[in-house]
């Protein structure tokens, strides 16, 4: 009787294991489903003249370039403005808030921030950065509109990373006639740049992929020459897919399909680099 | 000569721990003079009072005075940055920052704006001498510091700061972790510093204080119970409670 039991739970402990590795095999299903279908169905779009050349014929044919140059603006431009603002709050938070009312409403507001649609966000830009600043519909607003989106992201990661780099680095440095600041930057910013920089690639990364919060404030439906001035408007990967898988009737199939490989070639690169450092910096790790 | 004079002084953590209830006493320069008792009775925040690192802690109250060469350095106006660099610690934990021994070294120093070559090069070669570590490293100075011995690390902390040349060096536990071989060589550096610094040492055993002390100061549970020369001490403690102590009756 005792014997039947056992094996009985261990039959049972077998079949609990093999059910949890199917679940957690089935999470990889859709990221490898997706890479190779849009690989098998967009391949054959990709060349030289797609990479490069203007789209023509009512952008049924020739190429993609200013979507790809206006991602590039917008990322970078989003850059600009995040990553400053996001790591001086990550330290201020990390380094120099001391748990009280006020900075427990900064933390809430990050997470809320961090909650709200993308579409919110492009309503958002519009009325503040488009109509009420003035910047018009441009790399300017969309870049700030995609920056306010990035910030939670970038915060949050980065204060991470600056709380796991050991207290004891701290207390050594003041002990040793350091400032705070010169703590901070001398060793803690030190230590926890590759975290920084992954949660910085992370936040970026998924500004390059929205299209929301652009759509009001400054993806344009098609222009003729690239942008000249921030003050311009700009065609971007998301908002171009977008326009010629609904907007445009008749439009060639590999042209949408290479167009989306484009743009998650652009967002998995981003993804692939942040793991390196990530990994590199693991494995250097002294503490 | 006494280098340090402490009065009167009071301190409660914001948690309601640790405490310091009243301590005075004076502490002589060029001598050891050792804090020791059982666990949570004060001496490691009597040390961190002496280079203000208890400024880093939420203290509910602090009262009384601590007196360096003449000047009370709980007075808000004290330069704590330059009280440090004459005031150095050395931790029970060996933290070496994440760098190369030789970085390690001369961090304080460049902290202090020091950039000429020959002086940190200088500086480096002295402390780790004094440190007892030289022989051991100058051949891997640009090696990462952790990549040394626990015992090594421990003494690359103690050279980081004779490198600054303070005037004082606290040691907290600072061979709690070290085998014993490591803890002989530490000890030994420190007989050799007290001979031009205010050594003032928490010892992680009673047998370390009784090895070390020229002075020693009995703490428990915040009150200094009794405080005299380390060799009468060790052997003929005045106070009762000092006695049940060292006898291994209770801690």
């Amino acid at each position: 009787m005792m014997k039947l039991l056992a094996r009985n739970r261990h039959s049972v402990q077998r079949l609990g294991y093999g059910l949890i590795t199917l679940m957690a095999m089935v999470t990889v299903v859709p990221i490898v489903g997706t890479v190779l279908f849009i690989l098998f169905k967009g391949g054959s779009a990709i060349s030289w003249e797609f990479l490069t050349g203007f789209p023509h014929d009512g952008m049924r044919a020739g190429g993609i370039l200013p979507a790809i140059v206006g991602t590039l603006y917008l990322t970078i431009g989003t850059a600009i403005f995040s990553v400053p603002l996001g790591i001086a709050a990550a330290i201020y938070l990390s380094e120099y808030a001391s748990d009280n009312r006020w900075t427990r409403l900064i933390r809430l507001a990050i997470i809320n921030l961090a909650g709200i649609p993308s579409v919110v966000y492009g309503l958002f830009g519009l009325g503040l950065f488009v109509l009420f600043l003035q910047f018009g519909t441009s790399i300017l607003a969309a870049s700030l509109t995609l920056s306010i989106m990035t910030l939670p992201v970038i915060i949050s990661t980065s204060e991470e990373a600056l709380r796991s780099v050991p207290q004891s680095f701290r207390t050594v440095s003041i002990s040793l006639g350091a400032t705070r600041w010169q703590t901070i930057r001398r060793i803690v910013l030190k230590e926890a740049l590759p975290g920084i920089l992954t949660g910085v690639i992370l936040g970026l990364e998924r500004a390059a992929g929205e299209t929301a919060p652009i759509l009001f404030t400054g993806a344009a439906f098609f222009l003729p020459r690239l942008p000249q001035s921030p003050f311009d408007a700009t065609m971007a990967l998301p908002y171009h897919l977008f326009v010629i898988s609904t907007q445009v009737p008749e439009m060639p199939i590999q042209i949408q399909y290479g167009t989306a490989l484009v743009l998650l070639i652009f967002v998995l690169t981003m993804n692939v680099i942040a793991t390196v450092i990530r990994s590199r910096a693991r494995a250097k790790r002294q503490w | 000569m006494n280098k340090i004079i402490i009065e009167n002084l009071s301190l409660q953590y914001s948690d309601g721990t640790e405490s310091l209830k009243g301590i005075s006493m004076e502490i002589r320069q060029n001598a050891v003079t050792v804090l020791f008792g059982p666990a949570g009775g004060g001496k490691s925040t009597l040390l961190r009072c002496l280079n203000r690192l208890n400024d880093l802690t939420e203290v509910r109250s602090n009262s009384g005075r601590i007196l360096i060469d003449g000047e009370d350095i709980l007075d808000p106006k004290t330069d704590v940055i330059a009280l440090r660099r004459k005031v150095g610690m050395v931790f029970a934990r060996p933290v070496t920052l994440p760098m190369s021994i030789r970085e390690n070294i001369t961090y304080g120093l460049e902290l202090a704006g020091e950039k000429r070559r020959a002086k940190l090069n200088e500086a480096v070669e002295r402390s780790l001498k004094l440190a007892a570590i030289w022989d051991e490293v100058k051949d891997r100075l640009n090696e990462p510091a952790i990549a040394l011995s626990g015992g090594q690390q421990q003494r690359v902390c103690l050279a980081r700061v004779l490198a600054l040349q303070p005037e004082i060096i606290l040691l907290d536990e600072p061979t709690s972790g070290l085998d014993p071989i490591s803890t002989g060589k530490v000890e030994a550096a420190l007989y050799e510093l007290k001979k031009n610094f205010t050594v003032i040492l928490v010892p992680h055993s009673v047998q370390q204080a009784a090895r070390t002390a020229d002075h020693a100061a009995f703490f428990l549970q915040g009150e200094l119970i009794e405080y005299g020369d380390g060799k009468k001490m060790f052997t003929a403690p005045k106070q009762k409670k000092t006695e049940d102590y060292i006898m291994g009756r209770f801690g």
